[in-house]
């Protein structure tokens, strides 16, 4: 085995994803298989190989720092589940 | 031959020539999503008023002489790409309700030629998938054959343009998702390189991957259509600050001294035979067309699935953590607190490829694990990549299939994850490697079922592949045959 259920249930918690007793027992076979078939790249030897991030080189984009139009309020908040006085409106995070 | 069967092209001159208007071609493709969407159920979107009313726009426009090349021409977008005052679902319930606050870069650039928005297209949930059959608004159907699928994640592109519900869609293509489903729709579908196109304004999925392009009836249409969305966005720092070609006038029909790779590794076990036979008639068909054909090693090949899979899941999971039910889109009311909001919102929202992957990508990433996972898979992208500089230090473009198979049936592969992400085995590389890639029509499977051939060029050399593609779309007529819907 690759992973187990309770690893599976650990990346759940680290990814907010609440998942059903059924989703967690399908995930772990599902990702085992999976798991096992990218292990097939432990066997290429990438010593020295610098890692690619992005295909085509990049650099810096710089601008100048100046103020550009954009949203007002209302239409960041236009789709907010809940809103109140310019802000998102979410359950108390601090008691 | 009814409005909806011309191409691009052929519709810009018949506005150009007033034989037709833009209300009038609009209303046509109106008239016939209306009859042959509840079939396919290709658009999640339609956009009937406010496309009618662009196309009087753009009559007046016409008719004031300043037309621009899009003007009038109905165009269909994927509804992954924002678009003012539309709903944008990506193909997911977590996005219920959204209305994009503004354009994608893409989505401006054609409205400011005055294209018609004629509607959003369905496609596999935030892009995932090789069939469309992962969409929260239902199944594509092939317009070949109904009980089969168009292919993914662009399946609503795919499908539309095979059965003539718009001039022109734009798609996006991660891993193959423009390519995989041109081919089983027979249509044209072009991957630019990465960079070339904006990606500011289009719903993340991997973004070291991710990149739009168009699909179309034919080459002279993409090239069109690229010419409208190529070119450096301030937005999008991705995107590369590089000349941008005449596409139109690269498509001399001339082949002489081009060299066509093909690559020994993609011709291996569990390659369809039609497709096979297809392939190799496409190489003969160059051969006589003048050019000379090579065979040339990708030797990292077998490993591109297992990269990409890390890859994209791994970036896919950080860019999908914007899903908290906060900002926008679904959020779940019964939770407990914060943290619990965010879970239960989440697992209400998204599917379950979706689930998988972000949870696949999490784990990738995580602590311990990402040196194994994803630093390995990088190093691996760079093998990958230095394989296709090597082969185009040889030729000027590499030949292979799009996929190993035609269209499969809906449902076929629903249950394998794995067996469905091999079948982009074939495309995932070009990705890995940033470079473009296009699907042209190239036969029939016995059953009926449409074939494509890939077209690799070099890295922002999308002009190549184009005169390629071109020359051979005019030696045969594969891009003629249409879809009985």
């Amino acid at each position: 085995m690759k992973i187990t259920r309770a690893e599976v249930e650990h990346v759940s918690r680290l990814a907010r994803l609440a998942l059903s007793n059924d989703e967690l027992d399908s995930l772990t076979g599902e990702m085992d298989a999976i798991l096992d078939y990218v292990e097939q790249l432990k066997g290429l030897d990438t010593d020295g190989i610098v890692p690619t991030a992005h295909a085509v080189p990049m650099e810096n984009a710089f601008r100048d720092d100046v103020v550009r139009p954009s949203f007002t309020p209302e239409q960041a908040l236009s789709n907010a589940p809940d809103a109140a006085d310019s802000a998102f409106r979410v359950r108390r995070v601090i008691e | 031959m009814t409005i909806c069967d011309l191409t691009l092209a052929e519709l810009r001159s018949g506005l150009d020539k007033r034989e037709l208007s833009a209300v009038e071609i609009t209303q046509a493709y109106l008239d016939r999503i209306a009859t042959t969407n509840p079939v396919l159920n290709t658009f999640i979107t339609v956009c009937d008023e406010t496309a009618l009313a662009e196309a009087q726009a753009a009559d007046r426009r016409i008719a004031a002489g300043e037309a621009a090349p899009l003007t009038g021409l109905p165009i269909a977008a994927k509804d992954i790409f924002n678009t003012a005052g539309l709903p944008t679902t990506c193909g997911s319930r977590i996005l219920d309700g959204y209305i994009s606050p503004y354009d994608a870069t893409v989505i401006a650039r054609i409205k400011a030629q005055q294209a018609v928005i004629i509607g959003k297209l369905n496609m596999d949930e935030f892009a995932m998938g090789s069939s469309n059959e992962n969409s929260a608004f239902g199944a594509v159907r092939n317009p070949w054959k109904l009980t089969h699928v168009p292919g993914g994640s662009s399946g609503g592109s795919a499908a539309c343009i095979a059965a003539r519900q718009a001039a022109a869609a734009l798609g996006t293509d991660t891993g193959g998702s423009i390519r995989q489903p041109a081919a089983h729709c027979s249509v044209v579908g072009l991957k630019p390189t990465y960079g070339r196109v904006s990606r500011y304004g289009v719903i993340a999925y991997a973004s070291s991957l991710d990149q739009v392009g168009p699909v179309t009836r034919d080459v002279r249409d993409c090239a069109l259509m690229l010419q409208a969305i190529a070119g450096h966005d301030s937005a999008d720092s991705t995107s590369v600050n590089t000349a941008i070609p005449d596409y139109q006038a690269s498509l001399s029909g001339d082949l002489k001294g081009l060299r066509i790779g093909l690559p020994q590794e993609y011709f291996i076990a569990g390659l369809d035979e039609d497709v096979r036979k297809a392939i190799e008639q496409a190489a003969a068909t160059y051969r006589d067309l003048g050019a000379e054909i090579v065979e040339v090693s990708l030797p990292h090949t077998a490993y591109a699935v297992a990269c990409y899979y890390l890859i994209a899941t791994a970036e896919a999971s950080s860019n999908l953590a914007r899903y908290d039910g906060v900002r926008f889109g679904l959020r779940a009311d019964r939770a407990e607190n914060l943290i619990d909001m965010y879970m239960q919102t989440r697992a209400a929202g998204f599917g379950a490829e979706v689930k998988r992957r972000i949870m696949l990508g999490t784990y990738a990433l995580s602590s311990g694990y990402y040196d194994a996972y994803y630093l390995k898979a990088q190093k691996v992208r760079t093998l990958i990549r230095q394989d296709f500089l090597e082969a185009f230090a040889k030729v000027d473009t590499l030949l292979t299939p799009v996929a190993p198979t035609p269209a499969f049936a809906l449902g076929e592969k629903v249950n394998d994850p794995l067996q469905m992400y091999l079948s982009d085995i074939y495309t995932i590389p070009v990705n890995l490697a940033g470079t473009c890639a296009m699907s042209l029509p190239c036969g029939f499977s016995t059953e009926g079922l449409p074939i494509g051939v890939q077209l690799i060029g070099k890295p922002f050399d999308e002009a190549t592949i184009l005169r390629t593609a071109h020359a051979f779309e005019q030696a045969t007529a594969w891009h003629k045959r249409t879809a009985e819907i």
